[in-house]
């Protein structure tokens, strides 16, 4: 999936529209297949298999909630330890300034708080997911359409085949366009 | 980069691809095991347009009557409050033997109620239950609604509720006095306050891009800059997804064990004591099983009457009832358990305080609440092992009615029979909640309800895009 050289004069994109998930897919799969760039996708909701089909690699995002994680841990154990045994330790019913076990629980909840919210953040971050966003949004995208964006780096694309190709999957519509937000 | 498609020369990778996409095509391949999960054989658009229907349209007779009611009942939490915090917690009916009474048993009923919902949004999705798409968005609604209600009581029972923040470790002027992390009154407020937080983020990332679909479909200004704002212009891009579901199950793998974590940690504030009928290594797992049960039976009764008066009979079903039944069955079943070993160990212990608390707990002045709960909690949902009570939606409304009076009591029992009659018979007393503490159980009610309803009419209450994806289930 290549999404640089937006620059490229001869850059165009062709939005196939289907109306089910199995369709979208396998003529997501022949048109990689066929040598055609696949921009993107977009779909009602997540269609399973799909990244595979458009050669889409797994996220990285698992990394950044470990490492936000091993953060809230630390963070947490810094502060207990820190705030319990050494600058103001009070003696609380006998029990030792470093009680180490009862520390536990609020390190825990602290990990997945901060796991959970920076890997949301980053989520929205990285797909520029905010209030003011202005995404090109395709008709029916969010009801019942399915739509394979298609990059053409050069002249080359056989428009004629791959119209075949398109209506052997049942495409219902199908733009083209210079430009893509 | 276009190869001419009659040139096509495959390798070996190619060829197995060529065919995979030739079965896609032709036979999509489905289990004949399963049946499917909605019913009426529903397109993409009918889901969009059916749910959307509920928050779109018109509020009707019905939703107004409960509104109204929901509002009184909240008016008088108001009161009771204003009540409580202007003149003092000797409003209430506490005294120096019970310290800790209705407040308590509200607050850990609430947090109870509050567990089903990222029970069923992150362990069933975890363990790929799929019939959990329909009943998801609003299990999670009412768990939110339900935290935020068991918030009220720790906070108003401070007594000066404005310094609630003094909780927090923060450097502060009384020579930075931090808190005690050694309390598990402080473990309780990070665990209910992270809980909350990532309860919430969860259910708002869920809803992100259903949120987009009644953007779509938003016919007024308003509406459509209402959730133009929140749906942050998402557009079912498929990078989108795919980082989206990864993070959506991290989430449900984070909020897996959190579930676990709160009510351990509530149970932790009467556990690390030293009272009789507290002190006690079985409470962690008792409440937990009991929170999913208590929760379980609140979306029970509200899914049956959300599902009648919303229409909603194809995509909640007699099935998903049904499964839910089974949850409550098996954890009902787990909490009757922890009753009869928590009577046996207090026997077993031969400590004669636990044996007097036993006793008193089972044949005391309140065994009437006793047997409530024994009753309502695990004798009644014993009837779910037959299949004509997990199927007749009467009977499921009134166990599931029943089971969450039952679960309010044990958590009075609980606490009340371990305090009233303490080491000193000469402090032995009884406690009767005030008219206050009532009008406050009253209107945590009516802030569940009131929340609840403006939720119904402002969100899509059941996931759009998750049901879109369960359609094909079991269809061939």
């Amino acid at each position: 999936m290549g999404n640089t050289d937006a620059a490229n004069k001869n850059v165009r994109f062709t939005a196939v529209f289907f109306s089910n998930e199995d369709d979208l897919k396998a003529c997501a799969m022949e048109a990689r297949l066929r040598g055609i760039n696949v921009y993107d996708v977009f779909s009602p909701f997540p269609v399973h298999g799909i990244d595979a089909a458009v050669g889409l690699e797994p996220s990285r995002l698992t990394w950044i909630g470990f490492i936000a994680g091993v953060f809230g841990l630390s963070f947490a154990l810094v502060l207990q330890v820190w705030t319990s045994a050494y600058d103001w330790a009070l003696n609380v019913g006998g029990k030792p300034f470093n009680s180490f076990p009862l520390f536990i629980p609020v390190a825990f909840e602290l990990t997945v708080l901060f796991a959970g919210l920076i890997s949301i953040g980053v989520l929205f971050m990285r797909n520029r997911l905010w209030i003011f966003s202005k995404k090109k949004i395709f008709d029916g995208v969010t009801d019942d359409r399915f739509v394979l964006v298609l990059q053409q780096m050069d002249a080359s694309l056989d428009t004629k085949k791959a119209r075949l190709l398109f209506e052997k999957y049942n495409a219902v519509e199908i733009t083209e366009g210079d430009e893509f937000v | 980069m276009a190869v001419p498609m009659e040139k096509l020369g495959l390798s070996k990778h190619e060829a197995r691809l060529q065919n995979r996409i030739d079965r896609i095509a032709e036979h999509p391949v489905y289990s004949p095991l399963r049946k499917p999960l909605i019913k009426g054989d529903k397109t993409h658009g009918d889901v969009s347009a059916d749910i959307s229907r509920i928050h779109e349209g018109k509020a009707g007779a019905a939703w107004w009557v409960a509104f109204a009611i929901a509002v009184t009942f909240l008016v008088t939490g108001l009161i009771a409050g204003y009540l409580t915090v202007t003149i003092g917690i000797g409003t209430w009916g506490l005294n120096k033997t019970v310290g800790w009474a209705f407040d308590i048993t509200n607050f850990v009923f609430w947090i109870g109620i509050g567990h089903a919902g990222t029970f069923i949004s992150a362990i069933l999705y975890l363990f790929n239950q799929k019939w959990r798409t329909s009943i998801n968005r609003s299990a999670e609604a009412m768990t939110l609604i339900a935290v935020m209600c068991a918030g009220v009581f720790p906070i108003i029972h401070m007594g000066r509720p404005w310094l609630f923040y003094w909780v927090l470790p923060y450097p502060n002027t009384r020579g930075t006095l931090w808190v005690n992390f050694r309390s598990p009154l402080l473990w309780d407020f990070f665990a209910i306050s992270t809980y909350f937080t990532i309860s919430l983020v969860f259910w708002y990332l869920g809803l992100v891009p259903d949120l987009a679909t009644a953007r779509d479909r938003a016919t007024t200004k308003w509406r459509k800059r209402f959730y133009t704002i929140l749906a942050l212009g998402w557009n079912g891009s498929n990078r989108t997804w795919s980082r989206y579901e990864t993070v959506y199950g991290m989430l449900a793998a984070l909020a897996t064990p959190l579930v676990l974590s709160v009510h351990s940690i509530v149970s932790f504030d009467f556990a690390t004591s030293l009272i009789p009928g507290w002190h006690s290594t079985i409470f962690p797992p008792y409440f937990v099983a009991g929170a999913v049960f208590s929760g379980f039976a609140m979306v029970m009764t509200l899914m049956i009457v959300v599902r009648k008066v919303m229409n909603l009979q194809d995509y909640i079903t007699i099935k998903h009832l049904d499964n839910m039944c089974k949850v409550t069955l098996l954890t009902g079943s787990i909490v009757g358990l922890a009753y009869i070993t928590e009577l046996f160990i207090g026997f077993y212990s031969g400590n004669p305080n636990e044996i007097f608390m036993i006793i008193n707990r089972v044949l005391g002045p309140y065994a009437w609440a006793y047997w409530i709960m024994f009753g309502c909690n695990a004798l009644i949902p014993q009837l779910f092992w037959f299949k004509r009570f997990r199927t007749t939606i009467p009977l499921i409304f009134a166990i599931s009615i029943l089971v969450n009076v039952g679960m309010w009591f044990e958590r009075f029992v609980i606490i009340t029979t371990s305090l009233h009659r303490d080491y000193l018979p000469s402090s032995w007393v009884m406690y009767f909640p005030t008219p206050v503490e009532l009008g406050l159980l009253l209107g945590s009610f009516g802030l569940f309800f009131t929340a609840f309803l403006l939720f119904l009419r402002l969100f899509p209450v059941i996931s759009v895009n998750e049901v879109k994806g369960v359609l094909r289930y079991g269809k061939h």
